[in-house]
């Protein structure tokens, strides 16, 4: 048991090093996100009633996006110098330290989006309700996207141009993820109760963490066969 | 039953027994397809509200039924695969794959085609055809993920993780899609209530449905003895039988 915390810890350890010895990455998904959503006054209409109506929406899809971009990392440089094949020969349980992998990813790409969005929220003029509730649902959100996207880039990251195969793959199992947050969001800047669609969130996640870390160690152990 | 199914596993018998069951089943498609148009297209009355155009139902709602069933029928397959390690399941899981993503196509052009007159409208954002649009992006998904990879073991092992992970997410994106079209949805799409089906139209409805099981799995042992040749074309047998 000790030896399994420990290695959770060292791999969590090392991803983390690993992100901030390379700081320059880091601010790339963010910057992704940030540019999305201003596209959107622009492409669309710069009418703040508008905007306010199709701000949850519009962050929440560059959130996926940018979830879905940084993601193609999660493998690929362990895999090209061959320290994912170390990781499946470990004789620790595969599944917890894929969750330590992509907690890691978590740390430096979802939770940065979480803290941005309060900005995004006032450049699209939401109410402080629904800023708060963005938050929130992003707060539970992004490491389902993690998790989710986690299985998608285990099944193709043996591939040279995984990349928008990745999309096709993730982004229809996104999908029940957007239409909770998004209309949380929507529930509280009309001033509705939010707590229902929350909870789903949460339990998606509690699925998704209990399921997701099996079906990417097989997915793993399949890529790296 | 065990041996028969141990002999069925096997690439060389399951060619030899599907090339025998191939014949009844086309036989079985085109009787239950002839009996099903025309019951449906003569015998049964046309409908007090939608006239004739609801005929087009007897082609629509077997295949929405089917881009389900082949879903279902691609993750036992591939559930099999994963985990008795059956190689031809996944010849099966995999020569489904088109097949599905047609049937789930087909219920979509039939729906909006159905939806033009009725509605007024080629496509609407319901819950029912946006799920169906869904399940479309996860055939199509298996498709290219099974195209990508260029060993084929490896590639249909990778496509049975992903269709078992899509055939959890099946439920959660239908009642999700459901809800969000519940919170959305203002009244301009009437939706009447259904009322019970009548006989006269159910049982072509019913026979069209079997029709279109037989025309499946015509198709898929066609599809799967071909897949089968190219996968063993090394082994002694498929020389023999090939020359």
């Amino acid at each position: 048991m000790d030896s399994l915390v420990a290695a959770f810890l060292a791999l969590l350890r090392r991803d983390l090093m690993l992100a901030f010895r390379h700081r320059g990455e880091l601010a790339n998904p963010l910057i992704f996100f940030l540019m999305i959503v201003t596209l959107y006054p622009l492409g669309v209409s710069p009418d703040v009633n508008l905007l306010r109506q199709i701000a949850p929406g519009v962050i929440w899809i560059a959130a996926l996006l940018a979830a879905l971009f940084s993601l193609e990392n999660l493998f690929r440089t362990d895999f090209d110098d061959g320290s994912l094949e170390q990781l499946l020969l470990s004789p620790q349980p595969l599944p917890i330290l894929v969750i330590a992998k992509v907690l890691a990813h978590w740390l430096v790409s979802g939770l940065p989006m979480v803290l941005l969005a309060p900005l995004l929220g006032l450049l699209l003029s939401m109410p402080a309700t629904a800023v708060k509730v963005l938050v929130a649902s992003l707060a539970i959100g992004t490491p389902l996207l993690s998790l989710i996207g986690a299985v998608g880039v285990a099944l193709t990251v043996g591939l040279r141009r995984g990349g928008l195969l990745l999309t096709l793959l993730i982004l229809p199992l996104y999908i029940p993820v957007l239409i909770f947050a998004t209309s949380a969001v929507s529930a509280a800047a009309a001033g509705l109760p939010v707590a229902g669609q929350l909870y789903l969130l949460a339990a998606l996640l509690a699925l998704g963490v209990t399921l997701a870390p099996f079906a990417v160690a097989a997915a793993l152990r399949i890529s790296l066969s | 039953m065990w041996t028969f199914l141990h002999k069925f596993a096997s690439p060389k018998h399951f060619y030899r027994i599907a090339g025998k069951m191939i014949p009844w089943l086309a036989a079985l498609t085109v009787l239950f397809m002839v009996a099903g148009l025309y019951f449906g297209l003569f015998v049964a009355p046309p409908d007090y509200q939608q006239g004739e155009s609801y005929r087009i139902m007897f082609i629509h709602v077997p295949s929405a039924w089917m881009s389900l069933f082949v879903y279902v029928f691609m993750a036992v397959a591939a559930a099999i695969h994963l985990i008795w390690n059956i190689k031809l399941a996944d010849v099966m899981a995999s020569s489904s794959a088109v097949l599905g993503a047609s049937f789930t196509f087909l219920a979509l052009a039939t729906g909006s085609l159905w939806g033009k007159p009725m509605w007024g409208a080629w496509w609407v954002w319901d819950a029912r055809l946006t799920s169906e649009l869904i399940l479309l992006f996860l055939y199509l998904g298996y498709i290219a993920l099974v195209a990508a990879i260029d060993d084929k073991r490896a590639a249909g092992r990778a496509g049975g993780v992903l269709i078992l992970v899509g055939v959890v997410n099946i439920p959660i994106i239908h009642y999700s899609v459901e809800w969000w079209n519940t919170l959305h949805q203002g009244p301009t799409v009437t939706k009447f209530d259904k009322p019970s089906i009548h006989l006269s139209m159910l049982l072509p409805l019913l026979l069209m449905a079997a029709a279109f099981q037989f025309y499946f799995f015509t198709l898929v042992l066609m599809r799967a003895r071909t897949e089968v040749l190219e996968r063993e074309r090394r082994s002694a047998w498929v020389e023999e039988l090939l020359g």
